[in-house]
């Protein structure tokens, strides 16, 4: 327990000061994209990792608060006004997604995110006064609470940071809570939950709920740091690349989805400077993990620590043995 | 901050000292390289004009041995991968990190979009071939200078040319279901009802159609087709216009009958008309150059993309001409660049209007097998010459930005 609170307290100490050792304001905003993909990736984990529940329709909640943000702004309404508005209109929304596709599990439920998340996509494209169309919504400007303007990219960092910490302190209450034990046991054995006493659907409706809560705040994230938005956002390439980040990093791991989100950010923004065939490489890193650690980075990379050190103490109680 | 250092950087670099020894240099040379940026498409359905968009940049560089108004130019290429998003990321690592003076590129109107309150804000010029009409119209951005055309401006003599004198009257019009698309028609659709034509009807087939039968089969009750269609869609849309045995006479745009397409279209595109502002078949020294250029460094046959980025080229090269090679004020570089007037480009004479947009010759050709080269089987032979042409056609220019952008309502069919 020890070696994981250092662990985190270099991880804070290195997110903390990334402004002052960033070779340059760029890679503080690529630091700042991780750490909202990261939000987004957890939310994905929350359903795809703990409830079993594999959605492919995420980017189209995502992409929801990120449009909403920007129709309320462009109706001349405050940032505080859009991102209440956007964070309702996120969980309503995904309300109604829960209720729509939890009537059914497994491939039908992937099916019906599928699409529904189409849809939204179709919806977006289409419904020009609305969204845009092609040309998508522009925000002018970020906001500036208590007098600090975010549109500096080290302040949008910090508020992006502080906005990551309180959403990984939510997630860790909300897994190991007994609301959490109760949904793990719904992944696992669901007719053993149901015939225990407890409400199979609620708990799933619940952490959908929550899954939603998360995708919908680094949405409004998303939106601010770009400054714009439009359809392919919500595309199916975008649900898939975000569960591909909790597919690497660990599904049904709190810092699995960190770690998936900043090997794909990386390799989208930094890596594709240097090699052309950046796609490919994104597509090798994902069939080594699936071969190697077919159950993620961070469980993988536990398991292969778990083994070294039990190894070495065999062969330390072997060696004591040995000289007794 | 890390050394980064890629092949074509290495390789700008390599060329730009053997330029700088095999060259007497001027005293400007001495100073900082400017530092050009391209945002481009290099994977996805959208990297086969991304690619030709730098093999044009690249071609340029070439001939002036990396060598701009007097400066070693550092050219640096990004992939935005075809989306908003990653555009945006790219333009940040453009701007903060390699501090371009000036980004080319980039393609499609949605990416230009998502950065142009960016490159407002951090005042980068920007030469783009995104033809996002609105742009240099009723939202111009004072950083956009776009010296290949706007997504109505080839359709208006295109139009004209269809009513008077290929004396069509009834047209359908088909393209893809975005903005592109409605922008292109509805500039087709404004010029040709200008000159006596009606549109009885357009067809709208979203962006990825696996066969355009069912589309091809409304085509009715006219005597003539506009499409507009992009990428590789005008090789499938003609073949499936043809196997229905279809013969009215097909218009297009800059897009749709494109000269990169010409080794890829068979015998079905035969008597394709189409309207651009590059033409493969132009006899003049700066497009001979350029062609002769690019087939030798890359071998392949330029189209509209590649001459579209080596001209923003020529333009970013002339307007450091006129500064003495000085970019480092944004205001003023910005300046000299829409004042720069040129007359031996590939594709003719260019000059800007007040918003940024190109006023230039724009060349409707017809899909012929005569005079076929480069060992093409087909060939655009150039029938007519618009000169001149600016983004408001032949409407005054309060007129035509009193009515909204065009759009898949606007203008409205009526009754003909």
């Amino acid at each position: 327990m020890t070696g994981r609170l250092v662990a985190l307290t270099i991880g804070a100490i290195v997110l903390l000061t990334v402004p002052l050792w960033m070779p340059g304001i760029y890679y503080v905003n690529v630091t700042s994209q991780i750490l909202f993909y990261a939000i987004f990736a957890l939310g994905l984990d929350v359903l795809a990792g703990y409830a079993g529940l594999t959605s492919l329709g995420h980017a189209a909640l995502f992409g929801i608060a990120s449009y909403a943000t920007g129709y309320i702004l462009g109706l001349g309404a405050g940032h505080t006004v859009a991102i209440i508005g956007a964070m309702v209109i996120g969980l309503i929304s995904t309300a109604i997604f829960a209720a729509l596709s939890l009537r059914a599990t497994g491939i039908g439920f992937i099916m019906i995110t599928l699409a529904l998340g189409e849809i939204l996509w179709g919806l977006a494209y289409r419904w020009i006064s609305m969204t845009g169309g092609d040309n998508g919504i522009s925000l002018h400007g970020r906001p500036a609470p208590f007098g600090i303007a975010l549109s500096d990219a080290n302040a949008f960092y910090y508020a992006t940071l502080l906005v990551f910490v309180v959403s990984l302190a939510a997630a860790y209450i909300f897994i190991h809570s007994p609301f959490g034990a109760a949904l793990r046991g719904t992944r696992d054995q669901p007719r053993r939950m149901n015939a225990l006493g407890y409400h199979v659907w609620m708990i799933r409706f619940w952490a959908f709920m929550f899954s939603g809560l998360l995708t919908s705040i680094s949405g409004i994230l998303f939106v601010y740091y770009n400054q714009f938005i439009s359809p392919p956002t919500l595309a199916l390439t975008s649900s898939a690349e975000v569960l591909l980040m909790v597919i690497a990093g660990g599904a049904g791991s709190l810092f699995g989805p960190i770690v998936g989100a900043a090997l794909v950010v990386i390799v989208k923004s930094i890596v594709s400077g240097f090699i052309e065939r950046w796609n490919f490489l994104l597509g090798a890193i994902f069939v080594a993990i699936i071969i190697f650690m077919p159950d993620g980075l961070v469980p993988g990379t536990q398991r292969l620590l778990r083994r070294w050190r039990s190894a070495a103490k065999t062969a330390k109680a072997a060696k004591t043995r040995s000289a007794s | 901050m890390a050394v980064r250092l890629s092949r074509r950087k290495l390789l700008a670099g390599a060329s730009a000292i053997a330029g700088a020894s095999a060259f007497p240099m001027p005293s400007i040379a001495q100073k900082a390289p400017f530092k050009l940026g391209l945002l481009t498409v290099k994977t996805g359905p959208l990297a086969q004009g991304g690619i030709q968009m730098e093999q044009g940049v690249l071609t340029f560089l070439k001939e002036k041995n990396y060598m701009m108004g007097g400066r070693k130019v550092d050219f640096v290429s990004a992939d935005t991968g075809g989306n908003p998003a990653g555009t945006k990321t790219k333009a940040q690592e453009l701007v903060e990190r390699d501090k371009v003076d000036v980004i080319l590129g980039p393609l499609a109107a949605f990416e230009l979009y998502a950065i142009n309150d960016y490159v407002i804000q951090h005042k980068t010029p920007v030469l783009s071939l995104a033809a996002a009409d609105d742009l240099t119209q009723r939202k111009p951005n004072p950083y956009l200078l776009r010296a290949s055309a706007t997504s109505s401006q080839a359709m208006h003599p295109m139009g004209h040319y269809a009513a008077t004198e290929l004396k069509l009257k009834r047209v359908v019009t088909v393209v893809e279901d975005f903005a592109f698309g409605y922008e292109q028609m509805g500039g087709f659709q404004d010029a040709f009802e200008k000159d006596g034509g009606c549109v009885t009807k357009k067809l709208w087939p979203p962006l990825v159609t696996p066969d355009y039968t069912p589309y091809v089969a409304q085509i009715s009750d006219c005597d003539g087709v506009c499409q507009g269609f992009a990428g590789s869609n005008p090789l499938r849309f003609m073949k499936a216009y043809a196997s229905a045995g279809l013969k009215y006479p097909v218009v297009t745009g800059e897009t749709g009958g494109d000269d990169a397409l010409l080794k890829s279209f068979g015998d079905e595109a035969l008597g394709l008309v189409s309207c651009c502002p590059y033409t493969l078949d132009l006899a003049s020294d700066g497009n001979q150059r350029f062609v002769d250029g690019i087939r030798k460094d890359f071998d392949v046959i330029p189209g509209f993309y590649a001459a579209g980025l080596y001209v923003n080229c020529q333009v970013v090269d002339a307007a450091l001409k006129a500064t003495n090679g000085d970019a480092s004020d944004k205001t003023k570089f910005m300046a000299a660049l829409k004042a720069v007037s040129l007359t031996d480009t590939p594709r003719g004479p260019v000059k800007f209007d007040h918003l940024g947009n190109v006023v230039g010759t724009f060349y409707v050709r017809r899909i012929v097998k005569e005079g076929a080269k480069y060992g093409l089987k087909l060939w655009n032979k150039t029938i007519k010459t618009y000169e001149n042409v600016s983004q408001f056609w032949t409407w005054p220019e309060k007129e035509y930005l009193a009515h909204p952008v065009y759009s898949r309502d606007y203008p409205a069919l009526r009754k003909c």
